[in-house]
């Protein structure tokens, strides 16, 4: 077996050395009636490279990758050109296999590049401080209205309807352990009012810019009511790319900003790995969650880094902790910071203006099929269509043309009958021209 | 000649590396991009203003900052990485290989489920893998790490509670548990109340007995647990959890002892997470992505979280609303966006087919193995504070430094300068001063020896009070010690600008 270096023989001397006569003595605290032999196990033995190869090829044939046509999906995942060197550099040994820094003598490239990455989401989010990472923009988002609960010991959470409807759901599963979520209704293209559900009981209050259908909201409003009643505001971002041309939350009022930094670095995957992003005010830092890389000297009088304000975290704080969270994201931010620190200020900004102007084309093109409404006024990279017809069997239809036409309302909100016929679409740089033109084409013969 | 400071400040192969902001200026880019304008209209009068205050740099000089950073850190790939608990085993290159097939790496989330048939049934087959290795007849995968799959674990026993009627309140933790149980009993909302563990090193069963009572939600134990020994009373204690109407949940973390020989399923466990990123190998990546399966058993299964994938006539169907459940499902709600760590699923199934059943159940015994031989080997000059055979990993105390001046910190720091990662220290918190090593099933009897000479030498060194090996180690890294109090006292997380960054273009 080709990753297991002992020999018989030195299992033999190993087993001389241990005293014991055979490997089954090794075991002998477990219970006679849990001990099976290998043939309880229907399950194959070991195979080579080249079977393990082909079984799993065969698998991933099956699906249709977003880069083998036109490919218009996001709603919380979006494709975007990551440049060789990322996955090249993350691939290195002393990134890929390496832990958690407990030892930081030997791990200060792993905590340097953690002080970068939250240095660079502090500037993109406008905020004064970021943690190392969380594992996605849903659950950054949950751990962010827990934070609030505990900042403000108030109980309520208030979510926009524009919040994607998988992180409603997340945070509702957390949230409403010790306290209570209020969803406000979906309305989508249009901001619906949140501020008269802000009241004294409110933790915080959840909005995404730009929000599940892609509209562009102006956080300060809804920022100078929550803090008018003593709440705090929760920016979410799931389309980091839009921070290259739209206001970064921090200077709309925003108290914690959680995002998903997919986008930047990472691909697809069929939903994970991601990496959560989370971002707050340096006087609530004792609140975060999660790992922070801090800045320090060592016994020399050199600067270097350290895992620090552990006493937050659950393997000093145990039951205190102010979450639970151990293994973050840590390659995947790793991925981030290093596609950020290519792209660069110039870089990053064109990036967002590609989108927005690819995406701009792209729905002036698709309002004039017959049928076909633009939904959002306002919009980044994404935006919502209303379709003469169930978005999602357009879909079906324009998926068997080799096309991905983008997400379906109903897919996240099955049951809400106003969803039915709404079609989220995102484009990005990766989308071309001759993609485009496929898409209208198609979806004017679907509708035909 | 060695004492003299060079001129760059660099030493050789070892490079200073100054922060990125520290290096880039402005007007530099390591991606070609079109300079595309674009119009206000559809911006909701909300266009940034001020520029991000990114540097900019070239691909070349970005390559050559990462190398540079990589070459401080120590890694599996470069050499023995015994950190008890976190179970750093080889990461097959294969595995890498195939998660980046396009079919799973470029496969949106959301894409129609006609077009991710490959990848449910993957998820499936993985799915299949998990609970016949652990008897166990359900698994939730969304889950993203082990401290996420403890939470799921515990917030379907939640659920299973609710479902009876009961409101308990408690959930009971060894003294030697993982931090992240505590912690996740209390994220989830329940009081957290420890029992004791015998001069053995194993859960006590009168403290347990005296715990368990109508208010205990459920019973968290590590098995093998964190002392690296094998629960024997585990059929006892899940018997009288389940007659005090409880859970018993187990943290899977250290399953890799156990798995291809032992099934948690016949131990009557209710719920324990698998951290594919030990068990199963997936890279541990500087602090993750990782991915925290939980299988369960029958009577949790209908409470897991959404989303929940079927296999009928049409094919695999994710069902990701709670009003589309089939008939006796009760999902208590959603763990995160989308389906879990797909990335994860693909390395962990192609480690699987890759060792089989037989290499599954090999690498445990190797492991075991191995960590007994460590124990075999160094008990006669450090302390083992409990009786062997121990399981995955061997644990000492710092009993054997008593009066040398020396502690268990300085012996892993000194293991450092050995070229070593030092084992996990300070943890589990039964025992004084631990040191806990996990060779894994990944070493060589060779690497095992030279490390068992190293940690002699330095057993002997210390009792000799021969101290210099430890004073002010370590020597030859990057860094010396650091200073972790400053740290945390004057906290500084980021890098702040001298002076304000010039205007966007």
């Amino acid at each position: 077996m080709r990753y297991l270096p002992l020999t018989p023989s030195d299992r033999a001397t190993m087993l001389a050395k241990i005293g014991a006569r055979d490997i089954d003595a090794l075991f002998r605290d477990v219970p006679k009636a849990a001990v099976v032999p290998l043939s309880a196990f229907d399950l194959p033995d070991h195979q080579g490279e080249l079977e393990v190869e082909r079984a799993l090829e065969k698998l991933a044939k099956r699906n249709v990758a977003a880069g083998a046509g036109p490919s218009f999906c996001g709603a919380g995942a979006y494709r975007h050109h990551v440049p060789a060197a990322v996955d090249h550099l993350i691939q290195r040994s002393e990134f890929l296999t390496s832990y958690t820094p407990y030892q930081p003598e030997i791990a200060q490239g792993t905590l340097q590049y953690l002080f970068e990455f939250q240095t660079q989401v502090a500037l993109l989010t406008g905020m004064e401080v970021a943690n190392a990472s969380l594992y996605d923009g849903s659950t950054a988002t949950a751990e962010a209205v827990l934070m609030a609960q505990r900042l403000t010991k108030r109980s309520k959470a208030v979510l926009s309807g524009g919040l994607h409807p998988h992180y409603a759901e997340t945070v509702e599963t957390l949230a409403n352990l010790s306290g209570h979520v209020v969803r406000a209704p979906v309305v989508p293209g249009k901001v619906a009012d949140l501020i008269s559900l802000i009241d004294e009981d409110t933790a915080c209050v959840v909005v995404q810019s730009p929000d599940v259908f892609g509209l562009i909201r102006d956080l300060k409003p809804v920022a100078e009511a929550a803090h008018a009643k003593g709440a705090l505001l929760i920016a979410v971002v799931t389309e980091i790319v839009a921070l290259g041309l739209i206001e970064p939350p921090g200077t709309q009022g925003a108290d914690i900003v959680a995002a998903e930094g997919q986008s930047i670095g990472n691909g697809l995957n069929f939903g994970g790995p991601y990496v959560g992003l989370f971002a707050t005010r340096e006087k609530f830092i004792r609140q975060m969650p999660g790992r922070l890389s801090g800045e320090t000297v060592d016994a020399e009088g050199r600067r270097g880094y350290v895992l620090t304000l552990s006493t937050r975290e659950q393997h000093i704080r145990r039951e205190k902790a102010t979450s639970n969270i151990c293994t973050n994201s840590g390659l995947c931010a790793l991925a981030f910071t290093i596609h950020l620190s290519l792209l660069g200020e110039e870089g990053f900004s064109r990036l967002a203006r590609i989108n927005h102007a690819k995406a701009t084309a792209l729905a002036d093109r698709l309002a004039k099929v017959k049928g076909v409404s633009l939904v959002t006024p306002s919009f980044f990279n994404e935006f919502t269509l209303r379709l003469p017809k169930p978005a999602a069997e357009v879909v079906e239809r324009l998926a068997a043309k080799g096309i991905l036409a983008g997400v379906p309302a109903s897919r996240l909100l099955p049951h809400d009958g106003a969803a039915r016929d709404l079609l989220i679409v995102a484009a990005t740089e990766t989308n071309t021209d001759d993609d485009a033109d496929a898409f209208v084409k198609a979806l004017s013969e679907v509708l035909s | 000649m060695t004492d003299l400071p060079t001129i760059s400040g660099d030493r050789g192969l070892d490079h200073e590396e100054q922060l990125i902001f520290e290096l880039g200026r402005a007007g530099v880019t390591g991606v070609d991009l079109p300079d595309v304008k674009v119009g206000e209209s559809r911006l909701a009068g909300q266009r940034r203003r001020a520029p991000v205050g990114l540097p900019g740099l070239s691909e070349p000089e970005v390559v050559r900052h990462y190398v540079r950073l990589s070459r401080m850190n120590y890694a599996i790939d470069a050499g023995l990485y015994p950190l008890g608990s976190c179970t750093m085993k080889h990461n097959p290159r294969l595995n890498e290989k195939l998660a980046r097939l396009p079919g799973f790496a470029d496969l949106h989330p959301l894409a129609p489920q006609s077009a991710a048939q490959g990848a449910l049934a993957l998820i499936a087959e993985l799915m299949r893998w998990l609970t016949t290795l652990t008897g166990m007849p359900a698994v939730a995968m969304s889950p993203k790490a082990g401290a996420h799959g403890e939470l799921c674990g515990i917030l379907t026993i939640r659920a299973a509670l609710i479902a009876r009627g009961e409101k308990r309140t408690h959930v009971l933790v060894p003294e030697s548990a993982h931090g992240t149980n505590p912690a996740t009993a209390a994220f989830a909302g329940f009081q957290v109340d420890e029992v004791k563990a015998t001069a053995d090193g194993r859960v006590d069963m009168d403290s347990l007995r005296s715990k368990l009572g109508p208010d205990t939600a459920a019973f968290m134990l590590t098995n093998p647990n964190t002392c690296g020994l094998f629960e024997r009373d585990m059929l006892e204690i899940a018997d009288l959890v389940h007659k005090a109407g409880a859970y018993f949940y187990c943290d899977g973390a250290n399953f890799n002892a156990i798995a291809g020989r032992v099934r948690p399923g016949d131990l009557g466990i209710d719920a324990m997470h698998i951290n594919l990123h030990k068990t199963f190998s997936t890279p541990h990546g500087g602090g993750g992505p990782g991915a925290g399966s939980v299988v369960m058993s029958e009577r949790l299964a209908p409470f897991a979280p959404l989303p929940l994938l079927i296999h009928d006539a049409e094919g695999f169907r994710l069902i990701e609303d709670g009003a589309d459940v089939p008939v006796g499902a009760k999902p208590f709600g959603r763990m995160c966006a989308f389906h879990g760590q797909m990335g994860m699923f693909v390395r962990a199934l192609a480690y699987m087919l890759s060792h089989g059943r037989d290499g599954v159940r090999q690498a445990s015994e190797d492991a075991v193995l191995s960590a007994n031989y460590v124990l075999a080997s160094l008990k006669d000059v450090m302390s083992a504070p409990f009786e062997g055979p121990c399981m995955h990993e061997a644990l000492f105390d710092d009993h054997f430094l008593h009066d040398t001046g020396v502690s268990t910190l300085d012996v892993a720091k000194a293991l450092i300068d050995e070229g070593y990662h030092p084992m996990t220290v300070y943890f589990p918190l039964v025992v004084h001063g631990a040191m806990l090593i996990e060779p894994t099933e990944s070493e060589s009897k060779e690497s095992l020896d030279r490390f068992i000479h190293v940690l002699r030498t330095l057993a002997g060194d210390a009792k000799a009070g021969k101290r210099e090996r430890f004073e002010g180690a370590p020597h030859f890294t990057p860094r010396r010690r650091l200073d972790e109090t400053a740290a945390s006292r004057k906290p500084v997380l980021r890098w702040t600008p001298k002076e304000l960054p010039k205007a966007a273009e």
